[in-house]
């Protein structure tokens, strides 16, 4: 496991992604997903629209690193708002 | 309808004849130029402009096939594929099966995760392979290029299986059972049987992917298991290129599709598209 | 065929669930790692934070080639999807020269890759192969190992070369999936030939022409050992490709491992809207 250079950091960041799949799934089980159609004219399910949510945050965390460059954490506030749009409309 | 059959079994020549000759001699040109070039000696190569050999010449294949360290290029290239293929189908048969019989949580997610990795360069895996392998101890063998390839793969396997699967009915599945088969049992005496064609254009696909592939078997090889595509950049050395041989190590390398093209020619479409055909 | 919902289905779908994973998920996660820390050798790594992201989204190098790669993908589509449907068009329909086309069609698609380059390297240099010589025998200035145009072309004329027939041989299977009775139809109402192309073969051959654009698109991006072998990236840094920008990077993991991420991130991005599209209008067809 060595060579796989481990630090905190990113083994929090990938055990929080671990987290969000698991409790996607467990919900999945409690409440069976329906699909509906949102604003982008696609039906999407709710792993969709996590999926849709995490690969969008990455593009935020990108952009605001190269254009503003400083503050990374607020990033994370753009990506929630991110996140409940995308839950809340797509 | 006869109007039309007597229209396409006649050979006459029209717009349609000229296009197709057109773009098959464009194909076949650059092909025809290496082999034209495997034939020749390196000082006709050089020294004058030929469109075919004046001097014929087989030395450059005797070259390749008696000098171990070129042969066994083709050795090592065959044993990875050879390993990819088997471990690709073993894993892929069961999943394909899955995808075409039954629906479960997460199918569709799993279906786009596998379709990520066809569509992942290879150029982005290259490193952490070398290391992952290396950590393992497996750098510089044919099973690590093996289970490397096993990245696109193992999803065109289940996907060109799984359109091979969807076209046998339910109706074989459900009487096996209701005959006391298991399912080991129905799958490997009754299932396997009807999907053989599948199975061999699958394992066609799977070794003509692996043979073709050259950015993550050179990477992990170094001596011992170094494929035929990294062989082949040695020929341009301290004193020139040695043209000849590098052309006839091509050729051969073209052989194995060559030779099979011709069962697999209503597959090939297929093969490419992930059985989306 | 109306599938059963069967939850067992996960134990047989496992196997390659687990072998995938260890070929994709720990390579991705180490690199990862690596992207968010600076090493000097022997396994010794020091916190970066995202400082090589910020390099990299700075790096005017980077923007190049992603900038090269996505006009090269966009000129390949460009000339193979109308080329390759043309070809089809043009196809025999059935009989001994449908096999025969088929059959010579295929064997640029089953050809090693750096045999590919070295095919087009052999058949485009001006002192030996027969495109070179033709061309400045006849005056035309060309020379890819020189010139930044030639070396551009040539890496177009051979990924044509390469992957043409493979929208073809799609298309061609979408055409052929259109019944007989369509063509009656359209004769006895006279259509013309673009008519027919227009309402009968573009909207049947649309499904197999998005795999084809998505198969095109996606390997021309991850694009490496054909350009590499032809001209290695020159003259200069002229047909640099992300792929082969990527590995230029040699051993330094850090920035090595940032750039991966963006181009990967790109690549699921890309995937994913392709994909979605292409579930949307199987479904549409399916109603």
């Amino acid at each position: 496991m060595e060579w796989m250079a481990w630090t905190w950091p990113t083994a929090l960041f990938f055990a929080i992604i671990a987290m969000t799949l698991t409790v996607f799934t467990i919900l999945a089980i409690k409440f069976p997903e329906m699909s509906r159609m949102g604003v982008l004219g696609m039906e999407t399910t709710r792993g969709d629209r996590l999926f849709i949510t995490l690969l969008g945050s990455a593009f935020i965390n990108l952009a605001w690193l190269g254009v503003i460059g400083a503050k990374q954490p607020f990033a994370l506030i753009v990506c929630l708002v991110y996140a409940l749009a995308v839950f809340r409309w797509v | 309808m006869s109007n039309n059959t007597a229209r396409n079994s006649g050979f006459k020549i029209n717009g349609s004849t000229i296009v197709m000759a057109m773009y098959l001699l464009f194909l076949l040109l650059p092909i025809y130029w290496l082999l034209n070039m495997s034939l020749k000696t390196n000082s006709e190569i050089l020294n004058s402009f030929t469109l075919w050999p004046r001097d014929l010449t087989f030395a450059n294949y005797a070259t390749i096939l008696t000098d171990r360290s070129w042969y066994i290029g083709y050795v090592n290239s065959l044993i990875y594929v050879l390993m990819n293929t088997i471990i690709s189908l073993l894993v892929a048969l069961p999943a394909a099966y899955a995808f075409s019989r039954y629906h479960f949580m997460g199918d569709k997610h799993l279906f786009f995760w596998l379709l990520t990795n066809r569509m992942a360069p290879p150029a982005v895996f290259a490193l952490p392979f070398l290391q992952l392998y290396s950590s393992v101890g497996l750098f510089d063998t044919h099973i690590a290029v093996a289970l490397a390839h096993c990245l696109f793969n193992v999803p065109l396997a289940v996907w060109i299986l799984e359109g091979f699967m969807r076209g046998v009915p339910k109706e074989i599945d459900e009487t096996a059972y209701i005959d006391g088969y298991s399912f080991g049992g129905f799958f490997i005496k009754i299932f396997t049987p009807l999907i053989a064609s599948g199975i061999g254009v699958a394992a066609f696909f799977c070794f003509m992917f692996s043979w073709v592939e050259m950015l993550l078997s050179r990477t992990l090889t170094n001596v011992e298991a170094k494929p035929i595509a990294a062989i082949m950049t040695r020929t341009s050395g301290a004193d020139g290129t040695d043209w000849g041989v590098l052309a006839a190590a091509g050729i051969l390398t073209i052989l194995p599709g060559a030779l099979v093209i011709y069962f697999v020619r209503n597959y090939i479409a297929k093969g490419f598209a992930l059985g989306r055909v | 065929m109306n599938k059963t919902v069967n939850q067992k289905a996960w134990f047989l779908v496992l196997p390659v669930i687990v072998l995938v994973a260890f070929s994709a998920v720990i390579p991705l996660m180490t690199v990862v790692n690596y992207s968010v820390q600076d090493t000097f050798g022997n396994n010794q790594f020091f916190w970066a934070g995202l400082e090589w992201f910020d390099i990299m989204l700075h790096s005017e190098r980077m923007w190049n080639a992603l900038g090269r790669q996505l006009f090269f993908s966009c000129i390949i589509l460009l000339i193979e999807v109308p080329l390759g449907i043309f070809i089809a068009l043009n196809m025999p329909k059935s009989g001994f020269w449908s096999s025969f086309c088929l059959v010579l069609m295929s064997l640029p698609l089953l050809i090693p890759w750096n045999v590919v380059g070295t095919i087009w390297q052999v058949f485009a240099r001006v002192d030996i192969g027969l495109l070179g010589y033709t061309l400045s025998a006849i005056g035309i200035e060309y020379n890819y190992t020189q010139e930044a145009f030639s070396a551009w072309a040539t890496i177009v004329a051979m990924d044509v070369w390469h992957w043409t027939s493979l929208v073809a041989l799609l298309a061609f299977a979408g055409l052929k999936s259109i019944p007989d009775a369509y063509y009656q139809a359209a004769k006895i109402d006279q259509a013309s030939r673009w008519a027919i192309f227009r309402y009968i073969e573009l909207p049947k051959m649309m499904g197999v022409l998005m795999i084809a654009i998505l198969l095109r698109f996606m390997d021309s991006f991850m694009i490496y050992t054909e350009p590499f072998v032809v001209t290695g990236g020159g003259p200069g840094n002229s047909t640099t490709m992300l792929s082969i920008d990527l590995v230029n990077q040699g051993f330094n993991l850090g920035p090595k491992a940032a750039f991966s991420i963006m181009y990967y991130l790109v690549i699921l991005l890309i995937s994913y809207v392709f994909y979605t599209v292409m579930t949307n209008m199987d479904k549409k067809e399916g109603k």
